[in-house]
């Protein structure tokens, strides 16, 4: 099935999580989604495989941009068009806390839609949504 | 800024391949993937990470996802600052800006050349960019900064501890 097939049939079952799931290196390194109140949450479960600090212990940096990353892709393929598909441009990541190896939450906004480009930010929080633990904003393309 | 002289340093990993590897390993994440190091100087670490299919981000092209690369990154990043400094202290990605110039292409291996091309006494700055064969033709390239000293910690490379998973 293609990517556009399963974000139509994710669409329709009002499972977000179903292209995380679809997606090899999502579901690698533990990523699902849902949505809450309407709008897509990603959800990134903690495991000894994306520690990258083991003496405090924390998640590894690259790992949370790349949730971060994703969380965007997530909300871009949940709201383009049918058949329409984002491709990242560039995504800048700043670290606020270290992560703890607890589950991790993101949530991203469409800051500016453009005809060709999206502008989106990130946020990646665990227990308190008012602490991120890392926010991100990238540019994206839309292809079709 | 503190000078990148080897002979000066005291820093295990500064141009040593084997106890670079071993702060590679001692990163249960960059273990994982299989990422290696591929050469090390003060100041500059050159890494490589083998294809996987679990790797891929769009099951249509089989392409990798935009994320290994920033963990690449930031691995070959962290490592370049780490053999920049005078001793071995930990370190901390304050940030990371990532432009994707092409996509890679699958079944190919990635690779990260960094530098550290300033280091202050609490802040690395460093330049990256990812490629397969040719460093001519990038497929990602990236700025970054790291806080030196995130924890008042000096370690040795034998205090790492490598976690294997199986």
């Amino acid at each position: 099935m293609s990517l556009t097939d399963i974000i139509q049939k994710a669409k329709a079952a009002e499972d977000p999580g179903a292209i995380a799931r679809a997606i090899p290196y999502a579901n690698f390194i533990g990523i699902d989604a849902h949505l809450d109140s309407g709008a897509v949450v990603c959800t990134l479960t903690s495991s000894d495989a994306i520690i990258g600090n083991p003496v405090l212990p924390a998640i590894h940096g690259g790992v949370i941009g790349a949730f971060l990353e994703h969380a965007a892709l997530m909300l871009l393929m949940w709201e383009l068009a049918p058949g329409q598909l984002p491709k990242t441009v560039n995504v800048s990541i700043d670290y606020l806390r270290s992560g703890k190896l607890e589950e991790t939450f993101a949530r991203g906004s469409v800051t500016r839609q453009g005809r060709r480009v999206v502008n989106v930010r990130v946020e990646a929080w665990q227990g308190d949504p008012s602490m991120p633990i890392a926010v991100a904003h990238g540019h994206f393309l839309i292809s079709d | 800024m503190a000078k990148l002289d080897p002979s000066a340093s005291h820093n295990p990993i500064a141009s040593d391949l084997q106890a670079a590897q071993k702060l590679a390993d001692s990163i249960p994440h960059g273990h994982e993937l299989g990422i290696e190091v591929e050469a090390i100087a003060p100041g500059r670490a050159q890494f490589i990470l083998p294809f996987h299919p679990r790797l891929i981000g769009n099951p249509d092209s089989g392409t990798l996802h935009g994320g290994v690369i920033t963990t690449l990154i930031d691995t070959a990043s962290g490592c370049a600052v780490f053999s920049a400094l005078p001793n071995l202290i930990p370190i901390a990605t304050l940030d990371l800006r990532i432009d994707y110039l092409k996509p890679a292409t699958p079944q190919k291996p990635l690779r990260a050349d960094a530098r550290c091309y300033k280091l202050t006494r609490y802040v690395g700055f460093t330049r990256a960019f990812a490629y397969h064969d040719d460093p001519q033709d990038p497929i990602a390239n990236s700025v970054g900064t790291f806080m030196v000293g995130s924890s008042n910690a000096v370690f040795g490379v034998d205090d790492l501890t490598v976690e294997r998973s199986s």
